[in-house]
């Protein structure tokens, strides 16, 4: 499950409706008060928290595909029902978000459509391939762990339907990151054909999950609306420290490498990594990625597939209500 | 691309025997069964209750949060309606 540089807020709050209510908005932000959805709140506000929620729902819906790639192919039937609870589980998360979204005011299906047409973006990492199950070890340890570096403080974010979704979220989460390392343990114990596997997939995998945490702070313009507003508790950087300096030992562990000669610990015991190619990051949000199209496709086919479903239902909803009318009627 | 609406139920959940229905969440649905089940795959895929309740949100008269004032300010005042309020002699003991 998972957030990346989703914090960039629509600018700031000069434009604001009415400075007396902005002010004291403020002040219960400063004041450590949850908004709640009938809470007035500034514009910029409201549509910097729906974006932010609404590419986070995106991310966990599309971040179904790559790893529903492999359920039909999991080694063994623990594995296959763990991934399946797990991909269940990015289901709900994305549903939980889409309703914190809508109480910002915009409709579910507003929501989806926005993704559907390519407009609304979703986290970067689900547009690499999938191409092994090692594949499926790395994402539970690293993006999964990288999501929840991203996602304990927003269990504590300013606007209250936000932050209770992120609570069950991070609830749920400890299990995926434990399973994909369970997977990992098990290739890196295994042959040397299986622990190439594991490598393999840590070397294609490490940069773009540094990359999730989003562009360095010099560069991320919005970051202070966002702290002001407490959407955001940390700045990329800092969580991206925190994220490697907690991978470091768990790779030494499995006895995997690190992609990056270059890294070294500082004096103060931190990680210091190489520089991030921030030009495929821009390509892969750009919509260049080595999977954007196929993931976007493969989310519209399933809008269409489902129309009928979601038609049948309302008409027999609809049809037992006229009935129920009637009926009350004689 | 446009998708028609769903309506909106918000879902209530009994954890244990003995405790309320509280507020989980919401969803959409068709119609009540299909909340139902819906809110049994959303909110309670690790045994999280006993017994749903789903409740269509344009169902649900909410106070304004611009008049907590007048609405809840009152109860503020009336510190009579505490026990603490009452002093008790002290050889009389717990009661």
């Amino acid at each position: 499950m998972y957030t990346q540089a989703l914090n960039s807020s629509d600018g700031d709050d000069r434009g604001v409706e009415d400075v007396v209510r902005a002010n004291q908005f403020q002040a219960r932000i400063d004041a450590d008060e949850r908004i709640e959805p009938n809470d007035w709140m500034p514009a910029a506000y409201r549509k910097t928290l729906t974006r932010q929620i609404s590419q986070h729902a995106h991310s966990e819906i599309v971040g179904m595909l790559p790893e529903g790639n492999w359920i039909t192919r999991a080694p063994s039937l623990r594995r296959k029902a763990a991934l399946l609870a797990k991909v269940q589980d990015e289901c709900g998360h994305g549903l939980y978000l889409y309703a914190a979204a809508e109480t910002l005011g915009t409709s579910r299906e507003e929501l989806v459509d926005g993704m559907l047409s390519g407009k609304a973006k979703y986290s970067s990492i689900f547009n690499y391939p999938t191409l092994t199950w090692a594949d499926i070890g790395t994402i539970g340890w690293l993006v999964d762990g990288a999501a929840i570096m991203n996602q304990i403080p927003l269990c504590r974010c300013s606007y209250g339907p936000y932050a209770r979704a992120m609570i069950r979220v991070c609830k749920e989460e400890s299990f995926h990151q434990r399973q994909g390392f369970e997977i990992m343990v098990t290739l890196c114990r295994g042959t040397a054909e299986q622990k190439a596997m594991a490598q393999n997939a840590l070397d294609r995998w490490w940069w773009p999950v540094l990359m999730m945490f989003g562009p360095p702070d010099q560069v991320s313009r919005h970051s202070d609306t966002s702290t002001k507003w407490k959407i955001k508790r940390f700045s990329n950087d800092e969580l991206r420290q925190k994220f490697i300096d907690a991978t470091v030992p768990q790779a030494e562990f499995l006895g995997l490498t690190i992609p990056d000669p270059g890294m070294k610990q500082n004096e103060n015991g931190n990680w210091e990594h190489s520089p991030i190619d921030w030009d495929e990051f821009k390509q892969v949000l750009a919509g260049n990625g080595p999977c954007n199209r196929d993931r976007l496709a493969a989310r519209r086919k399933a809008h269409e597939e489902g129309a009928w479903v979601r038609e049948a239902a309302m008409a027999y909803a609809e049809k037992r209500k006229s009935r129920q009318l009637a009926q009350a009627a004689e | 691309m446009a998708t028609p609406n769903v309506p909106l139920w918000e879902v209530f959940i009994r954890s244990r025997n003995g405790l309320a229905h509280k507020h989980v969440g919401s969803l959409h649905a068709a119609d009540s069964t299909l909340a139902l089940q819906a809110a049994r795959d959303i909110y309670t895929r690790r045994g999280e209750g006993l017994s749903i309740w789903v409740v269509p949100s344009n169902a649900i008269t909410a106070s304004d949060p611009t008049e907590k004032g007048m609405m809840f300010e009152p109860a503020e005042s009336k510190i009579y309606r505490h026990p603490t309020f009452y002093d008790v002699p002290d050889e009389v003991g717990h009661m």
